[in-house]
């Protein structure tokens, strides 16, 4: 290997057969190039995928009340079940101690206005809870608090997208905002990762809402944030239990498979999770499909140099070169060129994902990314497949006798 | 130096075997310059193979210097070649991408000879054949006579015992064949074993002994009083 006069026979060779060198070496790096650009392109997909669908918290009960679908108790059925504040009240004395924190949600679209800037958004009626179950991030102020909902107060936290549509670039902060014609005074301003819809809502204290739905106490859902420590077997549990209790308190059939409707975000983040696999699987396909396709082209363009140089092989078995040393010169150079080649390759690859890094975010590509290990592993790969695509050939030619050799033209 | 007995050897084309040398018996001393001619079909180039080594007989044995040539692996018949024997070709056989020293070096590297010896000894077998001012030259920028002089001088680079050229001025004209058969000679003159193959009469006529060939067997094999190629060459 480290012998010097094969190095410059190698360097020579190669100096002065730049075009076959081009060849073999454009294809390695080719291949590399694009299996380390379309596999980090893969991976940004999925961290699109994950910022995505991924942002909400994992831990999480959501409570619908619907219509029933069996008679019971003398009640008929088709009989529309409704969520009040005791309902709220009865879930946190019963299971408190496996909550973190349990809010309700009445959503209505409002149009909001701030002087002559005005636009239809979603109006979301909460607890101060539900910051913690929709991850959502202030920047400016506060969230809705205790005594938001104690006092009613018309306070109201915004949306980043909400304050640049409505204020511009004039701070938000203590400011008024009027919803269908009644103001609001803006207390906090917030961001979510979710995305940009996320960032187009106002938050409003739930019973401030109730209020000004002419004093009821209705509640279109109500939210639970479980202790992660009881695990999704405690979950699972936890739901069955509120579903059993609530079921009993409204009068609900057990076995009416309407009613009450509990969505849990872990079954959900499962689910989402499987498809982030499916991801996974077809980044992976792409990458092994690239890196085939490369190891087709390497073994094609060593088959044709071993080829070529039938003639050369032949005039230096005449004159004393044994098999062993031909095969050795082959593959001594193919490795070289390979792996040069490869280098530049995987170079070229990691600057352009770099480059690239969040730019490509509208088109769900997010922080395109290949593991040096991965990328190092398919150099690797495609290094061994054009010394293994070499070696066969060369070892075809080292064989055939040179007066055949030498007769081809 | 070199000894056949009875060699016989076939081909097969198109599943009938083609007997192409049928008992081959021929001794060849030190130092000496043979013709081998023929016409096409005859077996001379079969016959100069098998003495290259670079085919085997079926039958028969082939001595090189009191050395049996059977059974040879590649390998071995490498090392063989690189040692015993030097090629000429009709077709100069010169690697293209190579400058005339660093083909005429290439046996020498196939020896393990470390480099700075290799260029000298290459060089000075260079001067030898006259080209002392090509050494630098690819293959490509030679004239046909420099090129078959490049490749005598390869030839000769490792010191073989034997030195075969296949119709070594077929592609010449016939000054420039006279000058090459004038090297040759000259060669030989220092003590060199050389087989010529040709069938060209005035060439056969510039060695020392003429062994004719018709149809795979000896016809005729005399000594003749050898004509100066020197004296062709104006």
């Amino acid at each position: 290997m480290w012998n010097r006069d094969r190095w410059i026979e190698i360097f020579e060779t190669i100096r002065k057969n730049k075009l076959r060198t081009a060849l073999s070496g454009f294809t390695v790096a080719l291949g590399i190039f694009i299996f380390v650009t379309l596999f980090g392109f893969g991976n940004g997909l999925k961290n699109a995928f994950n910022t995505f669908f991924l942002d909400d918290a994992t831990n999480t009960l959501w409570v619908y009340p619907a219509q029933t679908t069996k008679p019971y108790k003398g009640f008929k059925s088709r009989r529309r079940i409704i969520f009040r504040n005791d309902d709220l009240q009865d879930l946190q004395d019963q299971y408190g101690l496996l909550l973190e924190g349990i809010t309700p949600r009445i959503s209505r679209s409002a149009l909001v206005r701030h002087k002559n800037e005005s636009n239809t958004y979603s109006v979301r009626a909460v607890g101060p809870s539900h910051q913690a179950v929709e991850k959502t991030i202030i920047t400016k102020g506060r969230y809705i608090n205790q005594s938001d909902v104690e006092n009613r107060t018309k306070n109201a936290v915004i949306g980043r997208l909400v304050a640049q549509d409505l204020f511009g670039k004039e701070p938000p902060m203590g400011k008024y905002v009027e919803l269908n014609d009644i103001a609001f005074k803006v207390v906090g301003v917030y961001k979510d990762e979710g995305g940009d819809n996320e960032e187009r809502m106002v938050y409003i204290p739930y019973t401030t809402r109730q209020q000004l739905l002419s004093g009821t106490d209705e509640i279109d859902q109500i939210v639970l944030s479980f202790r992660p420590e009881i695990g999704h077997a405690g979950a699972l549990q936890l739901e069955g239990k509120m579903m059993r209790f609530l079921k009993r308190k409204h009068s609900v059939d057990p076995s009416d498979p309407a009613g009450i409707y509990i969505r849990n975000v872990a079954d959900d983040l499962k689910q989402n999770q499987d498809f982030a696999g499916v991801l996974q699987y077809i980044v992976t396909f792409v990458g092994l499909g690239t890196l085939i396709a490369g190891i087709i082209g390497i073994s094609n363009i060593m088959v044709y140099v071993v080829r070529e140089r039938t003639k050369e092989l032949g005039i230096r078995k005449a004159i004393g070169a044994t098999p062993k040393s031909v095969i050795r010169m082959i593959l001594h150079e193919s490795i070289f060129i390979t792996t040069v080649a490869g280098y530049i390759g995987l170079l070229a690859g990691i600057g352009t994902l770099a480059l690239i890094g969040d730019r490509l975010e509208d088109y769900f590509i997010i922080n395109p990314q290949i593991h040096m290990g991965t990328a190092v592993f398919a150099t690797f790969i495609l290094i061994l497949f054009g010394a293994i695509a070499g070696y066969v050939p060369a070892k075809r030619a080292a064989k055939i006798k040179p007066i055949v050799a030498l007769r081809d033209e | 130096m070199i000894t056949l007995e009875n060699i016989h050897k076939s081909y097969n084309l198109d599943s009938n075997p083609l007997h192409v040398l049928k008992g081959i018996n021929l001794k060849i001393e030190e130092g000496d310059l043979v013709a081998i001619m023929g016409a096409s079909g005859s077996g001379k180039s079969t016959l100069l193979n098998i003495l290259g080594m670079l085919d085997e007989a079926d039958e028969g044995t082939y001595m090189l210097d009191n050395t049996r040539i059977a059974n040879m692996s590649e390998t071995q018949a490498a090392q063989y070649r690189n040692k015993f024997l030097g090629f000429v070709f009709q077709s100069f056989n010169l690697i293209s991408y190579k400058t005339a020293l660093e083909n005429v070096s290439l046996p020498l590297y196939y020896q393990g000879v470390s480099r700075k010896i290799r260029q000298s000894k290459a060089a000075d077998q260079l001067a030898k054949v006259g080209l002392a001012e090509r050494t630098h030259h690819l293959p490509s920028e030679l004239s046909g006579g420099e090129k078959q002089r490049v490749a005598i001088a390869r030839a000769l680079a490792a010191d073989p015992k034997v030195l075969l050229a296949d119709e070594p001025t077929g592609a010449l004209d016939s000054k420039t064949s006279f000058e090459l058969m004038a090297l040759i000679q000259e060669i030989n003159n220092q003590g060199k074993t050389i087989i010529v193959i040709t069938h060209e009469h005035d060439i056969a006529h510039m060695c020392k002994r003429i062994v004719q060939l018709k149809d795979g067997v000896i016809v005729d094999d005399k000594r003749i009083k050898q004509v100066n190629a020197l004296a062709h060459v104006e």
